[in-house]
């Protein structure tokens, strides 16, 4: 019988399926953040349960902590507590954390994979609906809440229904300037922010193999945002190339047989899924958000929608527009942002901040606008500035801060304040989501640069690069 | 975890579509340690301006809907972020059981874990109720988990579907922990054959 790639990892994982129940999945990784675990470490000691696999742990803090630079109080007793109870926790459970002080913490969403512990064909849990970044390695990887996060720890296995199966196949290839972020936006446009609900999501097609890892972890990323469990990339040699040789991937001869195992994972040329969407890259321009979900999406060379006619949705619309401080008809070239963010486990990679470098170069961060770039991890961070990025930003008045999740949900200092307007490399823009009243519009890292440059939103692929 | 078997409740009507967990808990109140204490900050944002002052026109700020422990939503109820806090703050707040004609993956999952019911019913069906509420304030709903049922006493009877699993746990209020330990071996013998990646062991 043929198998799509989730099909393969999942069967691989199934430790048991008891009679009325759901499948027992094992889980091969479970990463751990200071938000989403103290409830659960606290249901551990209750119950006197100890963390069944500590290896198998990997705890950072990224949600809370500031950006400014490390060693700068929290000034937050509640975020400090909740830091500092994380802390402890790893150090009563034994599980290895990347802490505030370590050259290697960062959004737990980057450093799994740049340290090598994300794999094809693993499972990836983590108290955190982004955790569906990590299929871009062809891993099965998915957010849960704390309950669960206090059953993995206990277990190392999680009940689980077993998902359907969508196919996303983007033919053709991406223009000059349209990027994989853009490719994310355009999915979600395209199916809803329910329409992949129930649904692990495979990316395949020429546009997908193109893709660097970093791009395909962007696309992953997002994968939430249409309601995916999970968004998955076939494994191949460029999957390979960006594992091999990382601190936590397989060395030796446990490579060679690791890549023999990975290479079986793509899906049989005859599987089936439950449901096949089809996109033509070629298509494709630089997306913007107008609305309070990422599903409200347009091409930087459109306007703000008109009014649907219908009921409930003409109501749902004009309080977006009401929200967003839009109208009707306005082109999206012609609207002006006071913030620009790019950062986030979206758009927070090497790639990413090279990709913002490049439109920087040689510009301005307009007046009145307040720009800043948040590497993902201390490893990007460290490598950016091998490559003289942060010269570039900080020439052009970005600010350059230190790794974490900052304004993508503001839960540290980093926050729009009420009516500004934010030209954002993250993956909501909900109501108040970056600040109260703020005013979030997704974009790519080059299209939130340029418009931190412009003033405005502006179409990158007229930009004139220096 | 508190069982689910039969409830009768007064209906607060909040029919919008894709209400995410930003909006049930905003991120402010997500550093509490604790599982309890986070009722009062339910729907704050929508519930209070900037100062902390009521909007009268929030529903559950209305006197007439308070004590409401069933909430009528639009789809996608729960979509977002996987905080489980949303679900603390609608249990703490009252609520024993949501329904909408959908719900996000792992809002539904974070419910089952605390005992809240999420009865998915048609668009046609879940508006019907929403707009009674709207009207009556004092609507109230049964929701039977044994017979899969919704009724009202005025004529609305519905039923919804939910898998037999997710039914049980909430029929027994079972610790599903418990449950999964009871695979020990099985566990174990998975174990053996796959064992931890030795690049992690060696740290």
């Amino acid at each position: 019988m043929t198998r799509t790639l989730f099909e393969k990892v999942w069967d691989e994982h199934v430790v048991s399926t008891p009679n009325g129940q759901q499948p027992l999945l094992y889980v091969d990784l479970h990463l751990v953040h200071e938000v989403t675990s103290p409830q659960a470490f606290e249901g551990l000691r209750v119950a006197g349960r100890k963390v069944r696999e500590p290896l198998r742990t990997l705890a950072t803090v990224d949600h809370n902590i500031p950006t400014e630079p490390r060693g700068t109080p929290i000034f937050d007793p509640i975020a400090k507590k909740q830091i500092e109870t994380l802390q402890q926790n790893c150090r009563a459970f034994g599980v290895r954390l990347f802490d505030m002080d370590s050259p290697e913490q960062g959004i737990v969403h980057v450093i799994g994979p740049e340290l090598g512990f994300t794999q094809p064909g693993m499972t990836v849990v983590c108290g955190d609906s982004h955790t569906s970044t990590h299929g871009a390695f062809g891993a099965l990887a998915f957010g849960i809440g704390t309950s669960e996060v206090e059953h993995v720890l206990a277990t190392q296995c999680l009940p689980q229904r077993k998902p359907k199966t969508m196919l996303i196949q983007v033919g053709g290839k991406l223009g000059e300037g349209v990027t994989a972020k853009d490719l994310a936006l355009a999915v979600i446009g395209k199916i809803g922010t329910d329409g992949a609900t129930g649904h692990v999501i495979e990316y395949a097609g020429e546009a997908v193999r193109a893709l660097s890892v970093e791009g395909r972890m962007t696309l992953c990323n997002m994968s939430i945002e249409a309601g995916a469990r999970a968004g998955m990339v076939a494994p191949d040699e460029t999957t390979f190339a960006y594992v091999k040789g990382k601190r936590f991937a397989p060395q030796g001869a446990d490579w060679d047989a690791a890549v023999a195992r990975w290479r079986s994972l793509a899906s049989d040329p005859e599987a089936k899924y439950d449901t096949v969407v089809e996109i033509n890259a070629a298509d494709l321009a630089p997306f913007v958000t107008w609305g309070t979900n990422p599903g409200m999406v347009v091409p930087i060379t459109a306007s703000v929608p008109e009014l649907p006619a219908n009921g409930s949705e003409r109501t749902s619309a004009q309080r977006m527009l009401e929200y967003m401080g839009l109208q009707p008809g306005v082109p999206m070239q012609q609207i002006r942002v006071d913030r620009v963010f790019i950062g986030s486990c979206t758009n927070s990679r090497l790639e990413d901040l090279r990709a913002a470098a490049r439109v920087a170069k040689g510009y301005k961060v307009a007046s009145g606008v307040r720009a800043m770039v948040v590497p993902g991890s201390q490893n990007v961070k460290h490598a950016a500035e091998q490559e003289g990025l942060d010269r570039i930003f900080q020439d052009a008045g970005f600010e350059w801060r230190e790794s974490g999740c900052s304004m993508c949900l503001g839960m540290n200092p980093d926050i729009l304040r009420p009516g500004e307007r934010c030209a954002s490399t993250s993956n909501r823009n909900f109501e108040g989501r970056q600040g109260r009243g703020g005013r979030t519009h997704l974009v790519s890292p080059m299209m939130a640069a340029a418009a931190a440059i412009a003033g405005h939103f502006t179409d990158i692929r007229n930009w004139r690069f220096q | 975890m508190q069982p689910f078997r039969k409830h009768t409740g007064k209906v607060a009507p909040l029919y919008r579509a894709n209400i995410d967990t930003d909006q049930i808990i905003p991120k402010q109140f997500l550093k509490r340690i604790e599982r309890t204490g986070f009722g009062e900050f339910l729907f704050n944002d929508w519930r209070r301006s900037a100062d902390g002052v009521p909007d009268p026109a929030f529903v559950l700020n209305q006197p007439q809907y308070s004590g409401a422990s069933v909430l009528v939503a639009g789809k996608n109820f729960g979509c977002g972020s996987s905080r489980e806090h949303a679900v603390w703050a609608l249990r703490d707040f009252g609520f024993r059981a949501v329904i909408a004609p959908s719900f996000a993956d792992i809002f539904a999952n974070n419910c089952v874990k605390n005992g809240v019911l999420t009865v998915a019913l048609s668009e046609a069906e879940a508006s019907e109720i929403s707009s009674k509420a709207a009207e009556n304030p004092d609507y109230k709903l049964t929701i039977d988990l044994e017979t899969c049922s919704v009724e009202d006493g005025e004529g609305l009877s519905v039923r919804f579907q939910i898998d037999n699993f997710t039914r049980h746990c909430l029929l027994d209020g079972l610790d599903d922990i418990g449950l999964t330990l009871q695979h020990q071996a099985e566990i174990a013998a998975y174990e053996s054959k796959h064992p931890v990646p030795p690049a992690w062991a060696r740290g």
